[in-house]
Formats: structure tokens, C-alpha cells, sequence
């Protein structure tokens, strides 16, 4: 018996006929040359978040981004006008990469006045004209307006900044959609204290998003995270979501609240019931502006349980916005069709209290728990894929998300792969 | 090392560590036996801890009672092995890993 109502479809699934029911094929987490094409069609076309506003508060502050799977490295950069922009991060000299430190591959923060090319010295602004030229009378007619750095498009949504490879996308708010629309005025900026997790992860970036877009393996993955008699009910009782909606290429899951706060307190690890807070947050919302009435995209199903939304924005980023009044993302950045960097930031209103602080910490502490628990999963989901002993899986109702998620990369390989023939 | 009220817990102040990272690393390295000593002996001071920190805003935290929050980060850690998973490591986690690369300063 379903606790929570479904479409008039029947199903979540069927409310979505052009996903089908049939079973799905995984060969594109495990094909090299599939994942050559993502990379054209997808993540070298569609809006990619790289962080947000916080990052780069001033002027002159900026950060780098390694983008593996576009073949290249941008700096994002707050200019004198205060606008961001983003940047390839390659010298027009010779190639060298322009901001790093002592390893290529690693990503940078900080502030500057200006870039310095540590091979020949030539500098660039904060706009990414070239300035400077060592010994430019060596040079054969060298205009310095003809080697600026090589803009990216770069646009930001509440606070999000995300960038572009492609320069004829359609503006990043027309991308994001009506989910994006929903979510505007949410107290994102007053939320700016982060726990920053990463972790390379030996699977497919598609496998992750797979687990983090259903919930239906959360009893019984994350079974030994419960007490007993609470995980045993857990298991018994399985998951349903209250809500799903797909705006293409987008998605979203709705769910209940669980634990935050439980009626029953026995049913919580003892830490949590002295400090009230845990996986689903501190139980008590800050005291700030925007949470009450939130936006109308959040709890789209008008539940009473309610207690979060996760959006999936495509191609990487996952949002996931708490009623307590907090939210984390998840980026998935892919290095190689068996492998990514797996990014998650969890963000709250600044702790003002000790006890406050602590709530928090045994949030960031569960979610590594949790995590940990999924990232170790996926690699043995990878290598198994890999054997194609099995081709075909079918997917449940709750895992609607996903059959949504590996159609649209395949509706964008097919086209891309199309309009070059 | 802590504030006096706390000097019961002085035996474990090789549990103030800086970093969640430290902290999680102390974790992997120590014995099961050992963090529920600490656990024994912070847990029941968790609440009185907490009502002694909160006379202080957080960002002016005096150095004693820093120590005594980034014990209680610790207690935080600890908790999972000894309330629920009985071992160190996550269970079902084998060579995952994840590291927290940023983390609000205290
Ligand atoms: S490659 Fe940058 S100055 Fe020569
Ligand atoms: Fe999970």
C-alpha cells in the first residue's frame, strides 16, 4: 500500500511516458567512447556551477577550476567592476598553465591585482587584457588588444555562479528553468558557513548521481546507521518519496522529514538527542529572513511531513535544501569514464553559539558517514557494470530520477552526435 | 589545557585537535577500548560543556574553552564507532575515503 499518493498515471514513471518502464542499459557509465562524447555534447554545451559568489568576495579575488572532462582549466575572477568572469586558464604566450602553485593539477584560491605568467612573465588584469610584455620589442609586430585571456560565459543565479564553454547557450536562467524560478529569494547568501568535502570516487559520475537521486536503498545501505528496532521498522516500511517532477533536462525529488525532529527520541543515537541536530540537520531552523514562507518551489507536493527537496540540475549539480534551513550541493566531476571528483558542500546560517556549532558539526560528521558508505558502493557497481554479464536493470518508481538522468545524456549524445554527421 | 570545571576530562586533551581531518585520523588510529574511555568520560559532560560555552560568543571563544570545543568535535567523531558501529571504521566503507578540505574556523 502506497503511503503517499501517486499520479493518475499510476505511477511517477508513467506520469513521464516519453521515460518508458523497460529496463535500462548501462553501457554508458563503462564505454570510453560514450564518455568522449559526453564531453562534446554535454559538458562542453550545458551551464556547469563552479561556486558561488562567497568565493570570490572582492576584487581581484579568484579561484581556479580544473575541468577534466572539458580539457581545461578556468580561473574565475571578481574584476575592478565587480563583475565575475570566468577565464581559460592558459597563457596566450606559449600555453603555459597562468594561475597555479606547485602542482598543475591542484586548484587555487586567493586575491591578486594581477596574473603573472610564471614562464616568461607576461601579465594580464583582472578583465584578462594582456598588460605586459617581457622584452616586447623582441616580438614581431605584437599587439597586446589581439592576446587577452580567453573569455568563458559566465552568469550567476542566487549567488550560484556558473559558467559556459559553449558562447551561444542560451542565457543560465533560461537553462535552470522553472525550478530555478521556484527557488529565487531563498536565504542562499545568509547561509555562508561551509564543510567542503571531496573524494575521488572509482565510478562512472553517473553512478553517484544515481545514488543520491533515489532514496529507495537508504534503509537498507544506511541500515546499521539507525538503532535496531528503528532500522529494522525502516526496512520493513522501505521508501516512498512524496513528490517527483521532471522540467527537462532538469529533475526533482521531494521527501519527508524523518528525523528532524523524531517523535520518538529513543529511536536517535544518543548524541543526537543531546545535541538535536543530525543527517537531516539541527532540528531548530536559524533565525533569519526567507525561510517562513519559502519559496514556492519547495515542497511542490504541499506535504505536511515534508522535509526536503533535492533538485538535480543537469548535467552535475545536485541542490539539496533542508527544512531546518540548510542546504548542501553535489558536483560530480567527471576524470575518466570509471572515475570522478565527487564535491560536497554542506551550508548553514554562521553558528554564533558553541552549541550551535556543534549541531553542525555532527551534521558535516553523518553525512561523511553516510557518504562514505555510497562512494564505496559505487566502485563495486562499476566494476561489475564493466563485466557485461548483465546489460539490462530495471528500475523502480522511486528510481524515476535516474531513468530521466541517463535519457537526457543520451537525447544529448544523439543530437550532438547527429548534427556532425 | 580545559577550563577547570572540565579538569576531569584533562586525561583526554590528546583529543584537541585542530582539524576534522586530525581528528578523524586519531579516530582510525585508535582502539576501540580507548575511544570509549573518552566517550565514557566527555558524554555525560556534553550538555554542561555546551551551557559553559554558550556564555561566551563564538568567535571570542577564550583559549581553554577553544580546547574544550574542539574536544567536543572530537566527542562528535567518536560517536559513531562507539554508539553505534562498534569499530573505527565506517562499516561498508572499505577504501572510500573523503576528506573535509574546508571547514568553519573557530
Ligand atoms: S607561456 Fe606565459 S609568458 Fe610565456
Ligand atoms: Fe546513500
Amino acid at each position: 500500500m502506497p503511503h503517499f499518493a501517486k499520479p493518475e498515471a499510476g505511477s511517477w514513471t508513467e506520469n513521464y511516458p516519453e521515460l518508458g518502464t523497460s529496463p535500462v542499459n548501462y553501457e554508458d557509465s563503462i564505454d570510453p567512447a560514450y564518455y568522449e562524447a559526453e564531453k562534446e555534447a554535454i559538458f562542453k554545451k550545458t551551464w556547469l556551477n563552479v561556486g558561488r559568489v562567497e568565493q570570490v568576495p572582492k576584487v581581484g579575488s579568484y579561484f581556479t577550476k580544473e575541468l577534466a572532462v572539458a580539457d581545461t582549466s578556468l580561473v574565475i575572477v571578481r574584476g575592478k567592476d565587480k563583475e565575475i568572469r570566468a577565464f581559460h586558464n592558459v597563457c596566450r604566450h606559449r600555453g603555459n598553465k597562468l594561475v597555479w602553485n606547485d602542482y598543475p593539477g591542484e586548484e587555487v584560491k586567493g586575491t591578486c591585482r594581477q596574473f603573472t605568467c610564471k614562464y616568461h612573465a607576461w601579465r594580464y588584469n583582472l578583465d584578462g587584457d594582456l598588460t605586459f610584455v617581457q622584452q616586447e620589442k623582441e616580438f614581431f609586430d605584437l599587439d597586446k588588444a589581439d592576446y587577452g585571456l580567453k573569455l568563458v560565459r559566465c552568469e550567476v543565479w542566487e549567488g550560484f555562479v556558473f559558467v559556459n564553454l559553449d558562447q551561444n547557450a542560451q542565457p543560465l536562467k533560461e537553462y535552470l528553468g522553472e525550478f530555478a524560478k521556484g527557488l529565487e529569494g531563498y536565504p542562499f547568501h545568509e547561509m555562508t558557513e561551509v564543510f567542503t568535502y571531496k573524494a575521488e570516487i572509482g565510478s562512472n559520475w553517473k553512478l553517484f548521481i544515481d545514488a543520491f537521486a533515489e532514496f529507495y536503498h537508504a534503509p537498507v545501505l544506511h541500515m546499521k546507521q539507525a538503532v535496531k528496532d528503528e532500522a529494522d521498522k525502516l526496512f520493513n516500511v522501505g521508501y516512498e518519496a512524496l513528490h517527483y517532477e521532471i522540467h527537462p533536462p532538469h529533475s526533482m525529488i521531494s521527501s519527508w522529514g524523518g528525523m528532524s525532529p523524531p517523535k520518538d527520541l529513543t529511536i536517535v543515537k544518543p548524541i543526537e538527542r543531546v545535541l538535536r541536530s543530525g543527517l537531516f540537520g539541527p532540528w531548530e531552523a536559524p533565525d533569519i529572513e526567507g525561510l517562513d514562507p519559502l519559496p514556492p518551489g519547495l515542497n511542490p507536493g504541499g506535504h505536511r511531513a515534508w522535509g526536503n527537496d533535492s533538485f538535480e540540475f543537469f548535467p552535475n549539480m545536485t541542490l539539496l535544501i533542508w527544512k531546518p534551513g540548510w542546504y548542501l550541493t553535489y558536483h560530480y566531476w567527471p576524470t575518466a569514464v570509471d572515475k570522478h571528483l565527487f564535491e560536497a558542500n554542506l551550508y548553514f546560517v554562521p553558528a554564533k553559539t558553541a552549541r550551535e556549532r556543534l549541531k553542525q558539526e555532527l551534521a558535516a560528521v553523518t553525512f561523511k558517514e553516510y557518504a562514505l558508505q555510497d562512494g564505496n558502493t559505487l566502485e563495486a557497481t562499476q566494476t561489475m557494470l564493466k563485466s557485461r554479464v548483465v546489460t539490462e536493470f530495471p528500475l523502480c518508481d522511486q528510481e524515476l530520477l535516474l531513468r530521466h538522468l541517463h535519457k537526457t545524456v543520451a537525447d544529448y549524445v544523439k543530437e550532438h552526435t547527429d548534427a556532425a554527421q | 589545557m580545559l577550563p577547570s570545571e572540565f579538569a576531569a576530562l584533562e586525561p583526554f586533551s590528546e583529543w584537541v585537535l585542530e582539524s576534522e581531518r586530525d581528528r578523524y585520523s586519531k579516530r582510525l588510529a585508535s582502539s576501540m577500548e580507548e575511544m570509549q574511555a573518552f566517550y565514557d568520560a566527555a558524554f555525560p559532560l556534553l550538555e554542561q560543556a555546551s551551557d559553559h560555552l554558550d556564555k561566551f560568543p563564538l568567535s571570542e571563544l577564550p583559549k581553554q574553552e577553544r580546547n574544550l570545543l574542539l574536544l567536543l568535535f572530537s566527542l562528535v567523531n567518536v560517536s559513531f564507532p562507539v554508539e553505534v558501529w562498534k569499530q573505527a571504521r565506517v562499516p561498508d566503507s572499505g577504501a572510500a575515503y573523503m576528506d573535509l578540505v574546508v571547514e568553519p574556523k573557530v
